[in-house]
């Protein structure tokens, strides 16, 4: 069934919107990212013009985060207090980062550098979480106890806080500079962030894996509400029947996907979604090194 | 004096007779598209009759040229080179105004119905319908940028020549129909219809087809450029929704 966008101007297939919607929902719910990552790079590769995916996709991200954090609060796995520290960096970033991407958009070149920044993102991350947790399995398989937790230099710090849920005592300050980070890439690579900041509250933040879903989803609710009202008021980019073709699949696989997410083991999470990752930077890095098909492209508007 | 007003219309009409021996008489099977939820392309029946005031010249043969041609637009034409390992977007070349939909239908080839002169006068072919301004100096093949604009246009049948498709009868009824794409943007649509002999342009007219939205596309898209805050709030609450609704039903399907 053929359905015309407003706001995109093309018209696409109901049933492949509501499909992709439901995957990256899946997926959503399991790992507590947004998903962003996957499917704005799927919207282009169906036609969508490219700011369009990138607004509609920040509110389709609102509506499976919530959805996905309702789940969480059932099982009392969301971090208020450490989310409100993050979200608080987070609008910050997003302001700052819109500020940056609309500098390099001046100057050109903004499509290679959001490629760019996702290969390198993608990849550090991918890579840190797969070996990392390739070595927990093995640990858990010969019977070593899990590592205990390290002080490390972030326990020096000031303006200690207690974050009960996550059983952590530590300084507001390292959560704020991880927020105020992936404000600023989520809003040059136009997605939520939870790929960048899942893996940081584990490995710089120390917190438990369980409890970093839901967190994380709380916080991205708050951000790409933010970003979705910064494209609806300044771009006109926001496409409400493509969000809500989207979400409508979604928001069932988030729900999905959260109960599949509780029953499996942190460290099986952890590895799924670092392959993922891999594979999507693997894929975009593959499409920077390859003579492309057409090599011309078509940009509206002059300089 | 009666002798001399009808004398005067007399000779009125032989003139008019002279300068317009071959003329265009047009119908559309539409003049509005109308872009609702399910809009998949459409197509658009253009048909007419040839009057003529005196016998059917014999020879050039008549040819009948249709263009129906969207909303123009300046675009931007970058060109990837390999960078450093990578492929980068190296030399970009403004095209000052290209249409968004430009189709082509001709009674034969094209080059057969039209001169290169009257193509330059009337900008009927593809190439022609694109203004492109100077490219910088540094770019050489700045008309590699605008074949590859018609091509990757062409191949979403944003623009189209279609050569022989327009059927003509006895030199005087023509037809044809232009299919226009699922992807269209909203503006007037101007249609043109030449009449060529030997190439020479004998008749021309021209019409408008609107191409608009309507129902709910043209409320939201009304709302989203009027409304912006408002629109985005909306948006905002239907996720909101429709997050909250998944969630109350799942825990319902649970107990």
């Amino acid at each position: 069934m053929q359905i015309y966008l407003p706001i995109a101007e093309v018209s696409v297939n109901a049933f492949l919107l509501l499909g992709l919607g439901g995957l990256v929902g899946v997926l959503s719910g399991m790992f507590g990212v947004g998903g962003g990552f996957l499917m704005t790079p799927l919207l282009f590769f169906i036609g969508i013009p490219p700011a369009v995916a990138v607004a509609t996709e920040a509110n389709q991200i609102v509506a499976s985060s919530f959805s996905g954090v309702l789940a969480h609060f059932k099982r009392k796995t969301v971090d208020l207090r450490m989310g409100t520290v993050l979200l608080i960096g987070g609008l910050i970033g997003a302001a700052v980062g819109v500020m940056v991407f609309n500098y390099l958009k001046a100057q050109g070149q903004v499509d290679l550098l959001v490629k760019l920044c996702y290969v390198v993102f993608l990849g550090i991350i991918g890579g840190l979480m797969f070996f990392e947790s390739l070595n927990a399995i093995r640990n858990v398989k010969k019977g070593k106890p899990p590592a205990r937790k390290k002080h490390n230099w972030i326990h020096g710090l000031p303006f200690k806080m207690r974050f009960r849920v996550s059983g952590l005592y530590i300084s507001v300050i390292p959560p704020v500079i991880v927020g105020i980070s992936v404000g600023v890439l989520a809003a040059i690579m136009g997605v939520g962030g939870g790929f960048i900041m899942v893996p940081a509250m584990i490995y710089l933040l120390g917190m438990p894996t369980k409890v970093v879903v839901g967190t994380s989803l709380f916080q991205i609710i708050f951000v790409t509400a933010f970003t979705t009202m910064l494209h609806a008021t300044t771009n006109f980019t926001v496409d409400i029947v493509l969000a809500v073709l989207l979400l409508v699949g979604g928001v069932i696989g988030a729900q999905v996907g959260t109960r599949i997410g509780v029953k499996m083991k942190a460290e099986q999470l952890r590895i799924l979604l670092a392959m993922m990752v891999l594979a999507v930077c693997g894929k975009l890095a593959f499409d920077l090194l390859v003579q492309p098909a057409e090599l011309y492209s078509i940009a509206t508007g002059g300089h | 004096m009666r002798i001399l007003t009808s004398l005067c219309a007399a000779l009125l009409l032989v003139v008019t007779a002279a300068q317009a021996k071959e003329e265009i008489v047009l119908g559309l099977s539409k003049d509005t598209v109308s872009i609702n939820t399910n809009f998949d392309g459409s197509e658009i029946l253009v048909f007419g009759a040839v009057k003529r005031t005196g016998p059917i010249p014999e020879n050039p043969p008549l040819q009948v040229i249709v263009t129906v041609a969207g909303p123009s637009e300046a675009k931007t034409i970058r060109r990837k080179e390999k960078r450093f390992g990578i492929w980068v977007n190296v030399d970009a070349v403004e095209i000052d105004q290209a249409p968004s939909f430009y189709a082509v239908a001709t009674s034969t080839l094209l080059g057969l119905s039209l001169t290169e002169t009257e193509d330059q006068r009337h900008k009927v072919s593809i190439p022609r319908a694109i203004r492109s301004v100077g490219a910088p100096d540094n770019i050489t093949d700045s008309e590699t940028f605008t074949e590859a604009l018609i091509r990757i246009k062409s191949a979403s049948n944003q623009y189209q020549l279609n050569e022989g498709t327009v059927s003509l009868d006895e030199q005087t009824l023509f037809r044809t129909s232009i299919k226009l794409p699922a992807a269209l943007t909203e503006g007037e649509y101007d249609t043109r219809i030449f009449l060529t002999r030997g190439g020479e342009v004998i008749s021309k007219y021209e019409t408008s087809i609107y191409v608009r939205k309507v129902g709910m596309e043209r409320w939201l898209f009304a709302l989203s450029r009027e409304n912006a805050f408002l629109y985005g709030l909306m948006s905002l609450a239907i996720a909101i929704a429709a997050g909250w609704g998944a969630s109350a039903i799942f825990t319902a399907l649970r107990r």
